[in-house]
């Protein structure tokens, strides 16, 4: 599977998603469809590059798999950081006006809301979040 | 990403092109800092912006604060994706989005 290691940081978000979009390309991914994911892999890595690591800085690995029936990629970020499940974070209440509005937790539910599956697990160490779009 | 500007008549029009996401919209804030401080209504143009995360929609929602002090803020020419992700997080019925 491809996959690029990173250091956490907000500053290697680009290299990721030059990284992916060469996959999706290649995969004559839909531009909707890439669109999204480049969404997706923004908010998912810049919450591990905030708050994933207290000290020192850790890696992040991006891998991208892209499987048929139905053709679609699956897009994964592994950290050793602290343990924390995207999934539990509170959707924000979208119905309230703008003076009432909370600014956190709305890129997690971008991706909830974009992609078509979205799962969570805490493995030998290790933070995986797997993000599944149909292209 | 790079922002065009036009100021006329305390009327600012900006055209942001590329992306606004967690790596452009702090240096997109402070681009747009000064102009919008002295600006009575703000016009985004994103005829050439190819999309936002969640880090362009916090800034649109600071910036749309900021305005309904003054004269407002109006959103303009967005393309299907990035209304897309404006739709799902409810945010059209916090933005004045024109055609």
């Amino acid at each position: 599977m491809p996959k690029i290691t990173l250091p956490a940081e907000i500053d290697n978000i680009e290299t990721a998603t030059d990284f992916i979009n060469g996959i999706l390309d290649e995969a004559d991914c839909s531009m909707k469809a890439q669109v999204q994911l480049d969404i997706a892999l923004d908010e998912m890595m810049s919450n591990v590059a905030r708050y994933a690591y207290t000290s020192n800085v850790g890696d992040v690995t991006v891998s991208i798999e892209i499987l048929d029936d139905p053709r679609r990629a699956v897009l994964t970020l592994t950290d050793e950081g602290i343990p924390y499940d995207p999934l539990q974070k509170e959707d924000p209440d979208i119905t309230l006006s703008a003076e009432e509005r909370k600014i956190g937790g709305l890129g997690i539910y971008i991706v909830k809301k974009s992609m078509d599956d979205m799962s969570y697990a805490f493995e030998d160490g290790k933070n995986i979040v797997t993000i599944i779009k149909n292209i | 990403m790079t922002i065009k500007k036009e100021f006329e008549n305390g009327i600012l029009t900006i055209y942001p092109e590329g992306k606004i996401d967690t790596s452009t919209a702090p240096e997109a804030e402070i681009e747009l800092k000064d102009d919008v401080a002295a600006a009575r209504k703000l016009v985004i143009d994103l005829t050439d912006l190819e999309y936002l995360s969640s880090a362009g929609l916090r800034l649109l929602l600071r910036l749309n604060k900021t305005m309904a002090a003054k004269d407002g803020m109006i959103v303009k020419n967005v393309n299907d994706s990035i209304m897309e992700i404006i739709e799902i997080t409810g945010f059209t019925s916090i933005l004045q989005i024109e055609e």
